[in-house]
Order: C-alpha cells, then structure tokens, then sequence
C-alpha cells in the first residue's frame, strides 16, 4: 500500500495563511524514506507551532534514531495554527506530515511527545484533523497506536482517555524496542487485532497502556486503587534510562529548518539528568540518575553538528551545564578550536554557585557579552531553603559583581513565586535583592550602565517531586504578590529604573496545575475545552482561562471534585496519587521525607558529591550515577577544514593567510 | 565607560561575487530572512571565505537586492557577498547550490566588475497564472485595466496603510493566448506583466488588486506567481515579446 503525498491540496491553501514556510517542511537534514521499503511507519509530534517544534531535541533524537533503522521511518507533524485549520477542515486536507506530505492517520504509530501539558489541546486537534478517533476505545485496526512520551507523560492520566500507551524517560532505544514489537506483530498478520498490539506493549512492564488499568474512586473523590485488568499486565510501569550517552551522540545530523524558529543554534546535551535536588524541579526528579557525555564526545559532536548545519552558535545543554565535570577542558578545547570562526558558544541553565568568571571568559572569547542567565528562583534565603536551591545571597552578589566587573551589562534573576510556605515577605525581598545587585553592579562596573531584569511566574507542583503534595498558591494571591513586589521595585527611585520587572499572571499556571496533578477526570475538562475552541494553550493570545473554568465547571459537575481540589488542595501522606503507578524510580517514603524536610528548612546535598540517601533511582532502576572527568580530550581530532578549500580561483596566486582559522 | 567592541582582526575583502538564484515550487513560501538564513548557513558549511563586519555582532557581508515576495516564485534573484579570497566563481555557485535545498537553486556566479548593481534592475517580468479563470474574462479585465490611467491600490507596507498607482509602473500586461497545455486542467489564464521598479513598488498582487478594483477580476484560487527577469529596461519596452522588455543584469560584470 502507497502512501499519497496532501501537498497538492495543501499547496492551494498555503497563499491564504500567515508564515506557510513552516508547512513545506524542506529542512537541512530531513530525511524522506520510501513509504513500501519499510514495515513500521511513525509519525512524531510536537504539539506546538512549528517554529517552537522543530527545535525540539527529543523529537529530533528519535526521528534521527527510528529513520537509521532499516525497516522503520519516522515522519514529523505540528500543530497547525487556527487559519490553516479552518481551512483544512473546509477543504478536507487531514493532518499531515512536513516530510513527505503524508496523512497521519496511515502511519503505524503516532508519538507525540510532551514538554508540556499545555499541549493537550493541541493534541486533540491533530487526532481530530487526522481522521483519528479522540477516544482511544474508538479506534480500530485501522489507525495509528496513539503514544505519548516527555515529561508531562509522567503523569499522563489526564489524557489517558486519548492516548493508547505513554512511555516514560529517555526514549532512544524504548522507541526501537516499539518499533521491533509491532514490525514483528505486523509480520505475523496482526494476530489479535489492536488489543493484542497493546498487551504486548505493555507486557514489557515499560510501555503504560491506560486501558489496561482501572481506576477506583472513594466517595470524597480521592482515588481509592489503580489497578491492573488484565493478565501479565505490570502493576507500575517503568521508566527508561539510557545509561551510556557516548553510544548514543544524537542528533548526528541536527535539523535546520528554513523557517525562523525560536532556538536559532545547534544543541549539544553534555549530560542527562540532575541531582541537586531542587525540590519544584520535576526534571531533575524524573531523570535521574547524573550520566555525563565525555568531552571527547562532545566535542566531535559539536565538530559534526556544526559541518552539517551551519550554525553559528552551539549551546550545550543539560539542567544546570557549569556542574559537568569536564566543563573547562570542554569549553576551553573547543573555544581554541573555533577562535577566528565566528562560531559562538552558549552554556544555558547555570547556576549561580557554579559559574565561574574563566568559564564565562572562554565562552565569550568572541566578545558577545549580551547577557547572563541565573535562576535563585527563591526570593528569600529560607525560600532557597525550603526548595533546596542552596544559592547565598553573598554567592550572588559576588557572581553578579564578578560579571558586571568582567564586561557584562546585564543579567537576568528568575524567580517562582507561590512555592510552599512562602509569604508576601519571601517575594518582597526580591526586591531588594535586585537593588544590591545594581548598587554592587555600579560600583564594579564604574558605570550606571547596567541592567537586571527581575523574570517571575507561579510555581506550579508537579508529580514525581516532594512538592507532589503541595498546595499550588490560587491565582488572585500570586498575581497579588506579584503586583507588590511590582510597586516596590518601580518605588526604588535610587535604583529602580535600572530593574527590569516581567511576570507571568497566575491563571495559566492553574490549568497548568490541574493538568500536571489531574488524574482521568481530567480528561473530560480537557475534550470540554478544546470543543468549545481552546487551542494553543501555551501562548497568552490564545489562552482563555475563563474558557478552561467553563469547561471544568460542566465537566465536573456531577462530581466531588473541582479545580480547587486538583490544584489548591494539599494531598495526605496516604493519599494514591493518580500517578503512583509511573515508576520514576523515585521512592514515595524519600519524597515525603523531603517534603517534610522542606517544610523544616532542611536541605539535601548532591549525591554526585556525598554518600548516597536513598532516593530510590538507581536501586529502583539499576541505574547508577555516570560522572567523568572522563580524561578524555580532543587530541587527535582532525583540524578544521581551511575556509576557501576547493573554492579558489586556480589562477590567483596563492594567497597570504587571509583567514584566521585558530585550529 | 562607554562600550567598546573588542579589538578584533578581520581579513580584508578581496572580491564581490555576484549571484542569480531561483525560487522555486515549494520554496517559494520562504521569505527574504529565511533564505538569508539558509544562504548564511550554506555559505558556512561549504567554508566560503567570507567577509565579516566589525563591531559587536560581526556578520557576513552579504547585499540583498529587491527581493521577491513570500508565496512568489522566481527565476531571478540577485545577491553580492564579499569574500577574503579569490575565488572560482563556478565552484562556488556549484557548491552553494548543492549546499542549498532544493528549490533555492544558484544559477549564475559572476565576479563584481562595475558598480551600482541596484540601479540595473529598473524593470520586473512577472508571469502570473490564474487558474480557473476564462480567457475572456481575463481579456475583459486586462483591457480595462490597460484602459485606466491610473488605478489607485492599497497595500500595507512598513510604513503603514499606502495608497499608491498600480497602473502606471504597468509597461506591459499581456494575455497570453488561449493554448491550455492540459485541456483536462480546466481553464488557466495566463500573464505577463513587465513592471517598472518605483517605490512604493507595485507587486504582481498589486496588479491582481488593480484587475479586481476595475473589472471584477476574483479568481477562485489562489495565483501562482513567478519573476522570470529583472534587469534594465530596453528602449521600448512595447514592442517585441514581454519576455526581451528587459536584459541581463550582469552584462556590465561579465566584461
């Protein structure tokens, strides 16, 4: 069976829509494969515009990881914005991918992968257009396996009614292990039909199938039991971890789309996970434990990424980048290799304890010295300790002082506000903060020419972390916090206008709220929303959240429970949390005791630096912390071709070094 | 202490390249900035010797030239790059050319030898195809249009709402005749526009305004829409095919 390309239909609706570049697809290093060479076909995701999409690492690593198999394709899609959907819909163009053009609804498999829950309407929209039923129990033989993978799918129950399986962690080698299962049961003529497909899946105790799980309600709306309903199914599903990054160097060959898109650099993820243990990051949680790539590896990946794309800067990622342990030599190595390139090099995510002035020469050897990045997140000392982000307020002053001192003009705090057991008081002293950063940033600078943008938004709980049973602070309060603290900054006549102020309201981080902590009622508010229209959740022009309280409202109207009691209610020690059957590794005892060490101002050390305590991870998992220095260094590495190489004129005659290539 | 670039090093420029690239099929969705960024990257990785400005974000020296709107195709699109070494004009416009998607495709690649490119490109050929739309109809329209004097469109521009003359800069507006290549395709009229370059530029959407204003013109899909020449207009543009109303831009470098 062929595949027909919908561009020729799209094509015709492409002059009636805004920026239709990001609908052709044509990206560097796209790969089209014949539709009849393999037997498993996957169309992946990212639930979000184009240009937030494509950037999208994981996407990118697994489209990279199923297309060099040699039975296997993956195809990717967006979400289309609502003038191109219109049209769409009028004219019977279904979803499609920006590869080849093809329909979603012919591939084997449709993954999409979640950074956020803010993509779930959108994700209704793609099922709808596809021709995909929204319910998985609609769905038949015919149409693609539903899989829903990323972050948020660490608590998928919220769209367990739309999604037929959700895996969780790393996705490199579950996606091929997918892949084998249904290429094999593809290949032995679908025994069973589409149950079968599943129970196979989740028989592997690492792919969660919703349907093969009963939910059991007390009278009060709490969860009483989730159990298994059939045979051979596991009572909690594992998460993934890929314990070797230096086996698995992807994307080999980065994506670089034609349309502008919000990350316009080259990644490059030096390690995988954290275990500085703050206590509202659901990300250093869930991917646990440290696995650090060697700077050998980094390197060459830098080397071959930037041959491929053409990028002029590269960022190299991770949850807080300045604690790989070969940080220096990494970027010192390639800050030589690249002088006279103009190739940049960016380290996002640093915390302030761990930056240090060398690190931050090297990176900016070029001379960008735009801005810096610090996340305290906490306003007030015992609030850093409550969240278990240990950063002094000497720490910051004096790092902010080193870089003002050092040639940079601006530097950027974020901060959450309506973490547990905050005050008015905790946020107000942000304030402050910001004051002695410009009073020190002025006299290290010897110049009043120096910025500090103050970033605050809500803090939203999140499974899998010790604040899983928190209370999320209600709207009217954090945006009433946020309108002090606001005042008190504009009030500062001494220093006040050299502080940038920008917050995010509270309303959005409540739907956010209830989706992250909702269980499979949710998913009823959900499909509510998105009839009455809600698309594109994660951008403020677009977001209604009278739209979202409407549809909880009716969806939650025969019921015990409402938004509150999903967002603002504290959870009981023994309370089953919707999620308690994802196995993240993470021991519930160890949460709950670090919950109650936040609440006694207690802090926790990383263990990548102290005796282990418990968490659960690697015993749960088998999974152990993987920390270099590796020893491993760029020696060897073939030089940088020279720039003009077979593009000289054979008739000039040989040039002076008019190029400064430093390697 | 006002802020200083850093001191940096910059190799000198020994040559302009000159370029012609087209636009085409589905690329024609890109717009001015996303070729720009395609072109930069490409010019990266095939490590073309390029010539950087000074200052705190150094660039790559490169000249746009009038280019084409998003959603036009076109077959004649220029470009100048400054390099730091001489350079084999054909290998570089072969290596960019594989560099780049296709669909950006490098046609030509000249050496600079005489200035004031920007000043040849004094007309535009526009071939415009309507599909759905009868012969007659389009003969109608376009002969009440070349009819007008003046036919005031409004567009916005950069600067906001403008009222500007689409008839005028109009040298040319020919229908083609009625010949379909694919009697099954259903009727598809055809024209070819030869534009005088003013500014406010008149577009060939501005034409399609124009023939809507003055004779009812709507076509039920949307056009299609291709740049075949720019360049320096002859004597008498009215004369001979729409196709010779302008020449080669880069005559003047070819010495």
């Amino acid at each position: 069976m062929s595949v027909d390309s919908v561009f020729p239909q799209l094509e015709a609706l492409l002059p009636l829509v805004t920026k239709p570049v990001q609908y052709v697809g044509g990206e560097l290093n796209a790969v089209s494969k014949p539709w009849d060479s393999v037997a498993v076909h996957w169309a992946l995701m990212y639930p979000d515009a184009y240009e937030v999409g494509v950037p999208n690492q994981g996407v990118q690593i697994l489209y990279e990881v199923i297309n060099e198999h040699p039975d296997a394709l993956a195809e990717r899609t967006y979400a289309v914005w609502p003038d191109l959907e219109a049209l769409m819909r009028a004219n019977g163009v279904p979803q499609f991918t920006v590869d080849c053009h093809r329909p979603v609804g012919a591939f084997d498999l449709f993954g999409l992968s979640f950074s956020t829950e803010l993509g779930y309407t959108n994700m209704l929209t793609a099922l709808d257009l596809a021709g995909i039923p929204l319910h998985a129990r609609d769905r038949d033989e015919s149409h693609p396996v539903v899989v829903a993978g990323g972050h948020a799918a660490f608590n998928p129950e919220a769209v367990a009614d739309f999604i037929d399986a959700a895996v969780l962690g790393d996705g490199e080698q579950v996606v091929l292990a997918i892949t084998e299962i249904v290429r094999t049961w593809k290949a032995e003529g679908r025994p069973g039909g589409r149950d079968e497909l599943l129970l196979r899946l989740a028989r592997t105790g690492g792919v969660y199938v919703p349907s093969f799980y009963d939910v059991d309600y007390l009278p009060d709306g709490r969860i009483q039991r989730v159990a298994p309903n059939r045979p051979g199914v596991p009572w909690r599903v594992s998460k993934h971890t890929v314990m070797d990054l230096d086996e698995w160097p992807y994307p080999k060959a980065p994506l670089v789309p034609l349309a502008e898109s919000v990350h316009e650099r080259m990644s490059v993820e030096i390690f995988r996970g954290c275990t500085r243990g703050c206590r509202f990051c659901q990300a250093g949680m869930i991917t646990r434990p440290v696995r650090e790539r060697s700077a050998r590896v980094i390197a060459e990946m830098v080397d071959n990424g930037l041959a491929k794309t053409g990028y002029e800067e590269v960022g190299l990622l991770s949850l807080s980048s300045a604690d790989h342990s070969e940080i220096a030599v990494v970027a010192k190595a390639l800050a030589d290799r690249y002088e006279g390139t103009e190739t940049g090099l960016s380290l996002p995510s640093t915390r302030v304890d761990a930056f240090n002035i060398e690190l931050a020469n090297e990176l900016t050897r070029n001379g960008r010295r735009s801005g810096l990045t610090f996340a305290p997140e906490g306003g007030s000392e015992r609030m850093r300790k409550v969240i278990n982000k240990m950063v002094t307020e000497e720490d910051l002053i004096r790092t902010v002082a080193t870089a003002y001192g050092n040639g940079w003009r601006s530097v950027k705090l974020y901060f959450m506000c309506g973490l547990p057991t905050e005050t008015d008081d905790d946020v107000l002293q942000i304030a402050e903060l910001a004051s002695r950063v410009i009073e020190t940033g002025r006299q290290a600078s010897g110049t009043k020419d120096i910025r500090c943008t103050v970033s605050i938004g809500g803090f939203v709980p999140k499974p899998h972390t010790p604040f899983q049973w928190a209370a999320q602070l209600d709207h009217e309060t954090t945006d009433a916090r946020l309108r002090k603290l606001r005042d008190l900054i504009r009030a500062d006549r001494k220093y006040g206008k050299s502080i940038g102020f920008r917050y995010h309201d509270g309303k959005p981080g409540i739907v956010e709220g209830l989706l992250s902590r909702g269980d499979r009622r949710v998913g009823a508010v959900i499909e509510e929303v998105w009839r009455g229209g809600a698309r594109f959740d994660g951008w403020s022009e677009h977001f209604s959240f009278d739209a979202w309280m409407a549809a909880a409202q009716t969806a939650f109207a025969d019921g015990p429970v409402d938004v509150d009691w999903f967002t603002t209610r504290e959870r009981e020690q023994n309370e089953v949390l919707p999620w308690d059957h994802i196995d993240s590794g993470l021991d519930k005892d160890w949460l709950w005791e670090d919950w109650q060490d936040a609440l006694s101002e207690v802090d926790v050390e990383d263990c990548r630096w102290t005796p282990c305590y418990d968490c659960g991870v690697c015993d749960q998992m088998g999974t152990e912390i993987q920390i270099g220095p590796s020893g491993t260094t760029l020696l060897g590495m073939p030089a940088l071709p020279q720039r003009g190489e077979g593009l000289v004129a054979a008739s000039a005659a040989p040039a002076p070094t008019v190029v400064a290539d430093g390697a | 202490m006002a802020r200083q670039p850093p001191a940096r090093d910059v190799a000198p420029t020994v040559q302009r390249l000159r370029l012609r690239y087209a636009k085409r099929g589905r690329l024609r969705f890109t717009s001015t900035r996303d070729f720009q960024r395609a072109l930069e990257r490409a010019l990266r990785r095939t490590g073309v010797p390029m010539a950087y400005s000074q200052g705190f974000n150094p660039h790559p020296r490169i000249s746009y030239t009038n280019a084409a709107p998003t959603g036009t195709a076109s077959e004649a699109e220029y470009v100048e790059l400054a390099v730091t070494s001489v350079l084999d004009p054909e290998a570089v416009r072969a290596a960019l050319d594989e560099a780049l998607p296709p669909g950006l495709d490098v046609l030509e690649v000249v050496e600079v030898r005489a200035p004031d490119f920007a000043e040849r490109l004094q007309a535009s050929i526009w071939v415009i195809e309507l599909p759905g739309v009868e012969h007659a109809v389009a003969a109608a329209a376009v002969s009440t249009f070349l009819a007008a004097d003046v036919i005031e469109v409004q567009r916005l521009t950069k600067s906001g709402m403008r009222t500007f003359d689409a008839r005028g800069p109009v040298l040319r507006l020919d229908l083609r005749p009625d010949a379909p290549e694919d009697p099954g395709a259903g009727p598809c009229a055809i024209l070819d526009v030869v534009v005088r370059h003013v500014t406010p530029s008149v577009r060939p959407d501005d034409v399609l305004a124009a023939l809507r204003l003055v004779a009812d013109l709507v076509p039920p899909v949307p056009s299609r829409v291709t740049r075949l020449a720019q360049g320096p207009l002859v004597a008498d543009a009215s004369v001979g095919a729409a196709m010779d109303a302008v020449t080669d831009p880069l005559a003047p470098d070819r010495g």
